[in-house]
């Protein structure tokens, strides 16, 4: 059902950590975004449609006190509702650049103070829920900044006292309207999920326990948490009370990314890139999961993947010590890809992707699609 | 591990022919490690100089030459071959060492050292076990281990080549494929435990192993899975963009010829994994409302039992056990690709007529072997084009008759003339026996190994 499109090059080798590839989708200017963590710099590559590579920008970790080069942990584009940030976190402390990665915007540097000497201090988790970002540290607390509409004056609004081992990942939606919605969720190195309502106060609405196995990556839709663990199983729980729904023996490896577009995309260092097809059922109201793809990439470790557009035809991976994106894309048109969803004019395979609909109207929650203009690098 | 004992013997020799020769055997190779030491952010150096200060003062030890092999021994890619005593005379002097290089010459000396090594493990006299010996103590002295044990960031890569340069190890270090997080443990156990192996005899080495363990233990026994994740990750980063090939995980096809580990897709799960294949989904209650499987590509066994992490137990894992122990089957030597070493690597030890024909047919051809009446049908050996004879006999039926082909005979056969100028090009061969014996044994083995 999806077959291997053009690979994109990379000007170094991805590294060995989880969630490694962020995607921002321009629909608009019929550009992809794509960014790789290497070690102590990060890579971002703007790309046609067809895999063109067309810009490359490499952002090295910000200095601080220390003896050896920084390492950048994870590198995300937070799509805001009047600006896109790109936001690094390293070993030193957590940057923010304007989303092509031209100027710094905003430089926290972490605090060591009540790390033990055995603990290593990083910043990790990074997602945008409303007007403010999200950043997971070391210690498990959850830094909160406040981002105005434009300009630099970034404000750490609140620190979030969850969890207390190490964050791994952060996950947002947008917030359906109403007041009690859960839309941000954290998860950590011991396997806990908290879940919270954004807002000028954070609040902590439940807890989800892991009993010792880490989660490196968590994702939200509608109001379903999926949760990808370190002994390869798939989990996913209703995000306003916590019960888990569907458990799924997905991998054999540790789950290194999760992506959520509607469709669950689970990638492990098993080699193995699982595509599953979620939806509710009418009766019961329970989510019924059905495994639609498996991809092997062979003798990879697979370190990132994301969905490259809004309708999940396309993704992209990245393995570990690999200098190449790999792209997949469907081979069915969007008609018969799943039923229930709009007629596209223009059969997929033929690349005419020039939608203006991108934006429609069914009430599936675009993600990450900017309305804005970005400046073109 | 014997690399770098080989390593150690040439420093040896560049260090005799420089300076007087009074530092002995490891006190060299210690004596290069500190020139670069300023390289080193902590002080392992120092310790070092300590040790080699000890070493010095031995008399100095000169590696033994009475086991060189023998000029008519085969060359090693021959040597397995069952019934390749009864081959002819003249065809062993060809397959044999007195035609060969130096390099085949060493390739068999080493293969003689490391059997020695891991067959006789007993034997703490030769001068084998004792390099192996002062390795082992001078890597695991306590000072060194405590200063290694404190938390610090990771070496650059400079430095961890110095200090790895004279501390190798046999053992492998496969970190993509560890998994799980006390995975990464078990693996540096099972290292342990093979070089426990090793020095089984001497106990005050075997102590300071000992005590490592127990460092190790206390220090890493109690991190948690994501903390060992991150030590995974952070190590792997210093492997990234490093494709180095290393020929036993070739042998081994653990690597391709690009330099990329293989990752199998089957074989045992870490210990806590569940087979992937199953769907569980549950009601608002915690119900379970139905099971549903799903194919997942890869065919995995779950593991039979967690390992231990006792100071003496089963590690279960098989990663990080010593690789040099394994008998290899006998490859023909190509020089090719690795693609063609995987298509012609003789997997079956058992007598295999066919080769024995081949070099039959060659000692024909040369000329001098006198053919012995077959007493039944010629048993020889015939070109097969296709992988079976079934498929060649089927092929014979099918081909049509209008194309009929010439056949083209190859006078392989025993010819008078073809006979005598074979004679005199094999006459040409004919070594003069002067073989090249210096004055001393040692700089031509030593002068051997410098031009590998």
């Amino acid at each position: 059902m999806f077959r291997r499109e053009r690979s994109i090059p990379l000007r170094g080798s991805a590294a060995a950590l989880c969630n490694n590839l962020s995607v921002l989708q321009l629909p608009v200017r019929n550009l992809t975004h794509f960014g790789v963590v290497h070690g102590p710099s990060a890579q971002l590559l703007s790309a046609a449609p067809e895999g063109v590579p067309l810009a490359q920008r490499q952002l090295q970790a910000k200095e601080g006190a220390g003896v050896s080069p920084p390492l950048i942990t994870q590198v995300h584009w937070c799509v805001l509702p009047f600006r896109v940030l790109l936001v690094l976190t390293s070993h030193r402390g957590i940057q923010m650049y304007e989303s092509d990665g031209s100027v710094m915007v905003y430089w926290h540097a972490l605090d060591a103070g009540d790390a033990s000497l055995v603990q290593a201090v990083f910043a990790r988790g990074i997602a945008a829920s409303g007007h403010f970002i999200c950043v997971g540290m070391w210690s498990g607390r959850v830094l909160v900044f406040d981002i105005p509409a434009k300009g630099p004056n970034i404000v750490l609004s609140e620190e979030l006292a969850g969890h207390q081992t190490p964050v791994t990942d952060i996950a947002t939606e947008p917030a359906q309207g109403q007041d009690c919605v859960a839309d941000v969720v954290t998860a950590d190195d011991s396997g806990l999920l908290c879940v919270w309502r954004s807002g000028p106060k954070f609040k902590l609405l439940t807890r989800i326990p892991g009993f010792g196995v880490p989660c490196p990556s968590v994702q939200l839709w509608q109001g379903t948490i999926a949760a990808g663990y370190g002994n390869g199983q798939v989990r996913l729980y209703e995000a306003s009370t916590g019960t888990l729904h569907v458990q799924i023996d997905a991998h054999a490896r540790a789950i290194c990314a999760l992506d959520l577009a509607p469709e669950l995309l689970s990638a492990a260092e098993d080699t193995f890139v699982h595509i599953w097809k979620l939806s509710r059922s009418p009766e019961g109201g329970y989510i019924e999961v059905e495994h639609c793809h498996g991809e092997c990439v062979p003798d990879t470790q697979v370190c990132g993947a994301r969905f490259c557009d809004p309708s999940g035809s396309s993704f992209a991976v990245t393995g570990y010590d690999l200098a190449e994106i790999l792209r997949f894309s469907s081979i069915l048109s969007p008609v018969q890809q799943r039923k229930g969803r709009p007629n596209w004019p223009t059969c997929y395979k033929q690349r005419r992707i020039q939608s203006p609909t991108a934006h429609r109207s069914s009430p599936l929650p675009t993600r990450s699609c900017c309305q804005h203009t970005v400046s073109h690098w | 591990m014997l690399r770098a004992a080989w390593r150690a013997l040439s420093s040896i020799r560049t260090q005799a022919v420089t300076q007087a020769p009074v530092l002995g055997l490891p006190g060299g190779g210690c004596a290069k490690l500190l020139s670069v030491q300023r390289d080193l952010p902590s002080r392992p150096g120092g310790l070092i100089l300590r040790a080699a200060r000890g070493y010095a003062t031995q008399k100095p030890v000169q590696p033994s030459h009475e086991d060189d092999p023998l000029p008519s021994m085969l060359l090693k890619d021959y040597q397995d071959i069952p019934g390749i005593e009864k081959v002819d005379d003249v065809v062993k002097k060809i397959l044999s060492l007195e035609m060969a290089n130096q390099k085949e010459k060493l390739k068999i000396k080493k293969e003689q050292l490391m059997k020695k090594v891991v067959e006789n493990p007993k034997d703490t006299g030769s001068l084998e076990a004792r390099i192996l010996n002062d390795i082992i103590s001078t890597m695991f002295n306590r000072k060194f281990m405590e200063e290694l044990f404190k938390p610090q960031e990771l070496y650059s890569k400079k430095a961890l080549r110095t200090v790895y340069d004279r501390l190798a190890h046999a053992s492998i270090m496969r970190l993509n494929q560890a998994s799980m997080d006390k995975d990464v443990l078990l693996v540096t156990f099972n290292h342990l435990d093979a070089i426990k192996g090793f020095i089984q005899d001497s106990p005050t080495i075997l102590h300071q192993v000992d005590e490592t363990f127990q460092q190790l233990t206390e220090t890493y026994g109690g991190l948690s899975a994501g903390e060992f994740q991150l030590i995974r990750q952070t190590l792997l980063i210093f492997f990234q963009d490093l494709h180095i090939r290393v020929s036993i995980f070739l042998k081994d096809k653990v690597q391709n010829s690009s330099g990329r580990f293989v990752l199998p897709v089957s074989g045992p799960l870490p210990w806590g994994t569940k087979v992937p294949g199953l769907i569980r989904t549950f009601n608002h209650k915690g119900e379970e409302v139905r099971k549903a499987e799903f194919k997942h590509g890869g065919s995995y066994v779950a593991a039979p039992k967690e390992g231990s992490f006792e100071l003496y137990g089963d590690r279960v894992l098989k990663l990080g056990t010593n690789m040099y122990s394994v008998n290899r089957p006998v490859e023909t030597h190509m020089s090719g690709a690795s693609e063609n070493l995987a298509a012609q690597t003789q997997e079956s030890i058992a007598p295999n007529p066919l080769a024995k024909e081949e070099l039959n047919l060659l000692a024909r051809l040369i000329g001098g072997m006198e053919i012995k009446k077959p007493s039944g049908p010629e048993p020889g050996f015939r070109l097969n084009l296709f992988t079976t004879d079934e498929e060649e006999e089927q092929a014979a039926l099918t081909r049509p008759e209008e194309l009929s082909y010439e056949v083209i005979n190859i006078q392989a056969t025993q010819d008078q003339q073809t006979n005598e100028e074979l004679a005199r090009i094999m006459g040409e061969f004919e070594i003069l026996d002067q073989p090249r014996r210096s004055a001393s044994k040692g700089d031509d083995l030593l002068a051997m190994m410098d031009e590998l």
